[in-house]
């Protein structure tokens, strides 16, 4: 049977544009509310730090940021490829590489929380 | 030898400005930019987050920039493009058979709006907007 790491690959980029389709633009309009200077109580240092030290928060947040890290970078590697970049391998790893560097980095912040 | 050889159209780098479907196409794709931006942002606010208050309240004071606040605005009309999109086409991801019918695309994509506006509004309640 011929083997493909293509359900490994698209099953998270599924579940991370079903999620950020959720979670994105709520998210963003929070920033943008403190970007203009009505920032909401939940992001004063005390109320997040508080709430970011939950456990169940930090899995929370870190799956967050790897869904929504992977999914854009395998839609970017595809819009590299209907650009007609077709060095796919090299486009490929360094764009995953990219989201798994970003969601480890997110891992290892969530731990000094 | 071949008398019409073939000759590879070269391929060319603005195809979708050649049909507005391309184009909707393309700036559904151009949202991952926005949404992975958005995201790495999100990971240094949480790495301020674990440095300590200064560190913090410095970024805070960061996202007042008005670079950040045009970023804001496209990110977030991108985000919405993306959410919209995504949800129009899960009546075709996740079709419901009851029976022998098909339940209507207008309930499946209707039951992810109206939970996307609920998760939503709950998000900004908690977040103490209202």
């Amino acid at each position: 049977m011929a083997k493909s790491n293509k359900p490994l690959v698209w099953g998270p980029f599924a579940a991370g544009g079903t999620l950020t389709a959720f979670l994105t633009p709520v998210l963003v309009l929070l920033t943008l509310l403190a970007a203009l200077g009505y920032a909401p109580e939940a992001l004063t240092y005390e109320r997040l730090y508080v709430f970011a030290s939950h456990w169940l928060v930090k899995f929370t947040l870190a799956v967050v940021v790897f869904l929504s890290l992977w999914s854009a970078a395998h839609r970017l590697r595809i819009m590299f490829y209907d650009l007609g970049v077709r060095a796919d391998t090299l486009v490929a790893t360094a764009l995953y590489t990219i989201a798994g560097a970003g969601s480890a980095a997110v891992i290892a912040y969530l731990a000094r929380i | 030898m071949s008398r019409k050889p073939y000759h590879r159209e070269v391929p060319r780098v603005l195809w979708f400005f050649d049909h507005p479907r391309y184009l909707r196409y393309m700036a559904r794709e151009l949202t991952c930019l926005f949404i992975g931006a958005y995201t790495l942002l999100l990971v240094v606010g949480i790495g301020r987050l674990a440095e300590g208050r200064a560190a913090y309240e410095a970024f805070l004071e960061a996202l007042k920039s008005p670079l950040s606040i045009v970023f804001h605005v496209l990110a977030l009309g991108f985000a919405v493009y993306h959410s919209v999109t995504w949800f129009n086409l899960t009546p075709k991801a996740l079709p419901v058979q009851i029976g022998e019918e098909f339940m209507p695309d207008w309930v499946i994509a209707g039951a992810h709006y109206a939970v996307w506006v609920l998760l939503s509004l709950g998000i900004l309640f908690f977040a103490g907007v209202f």
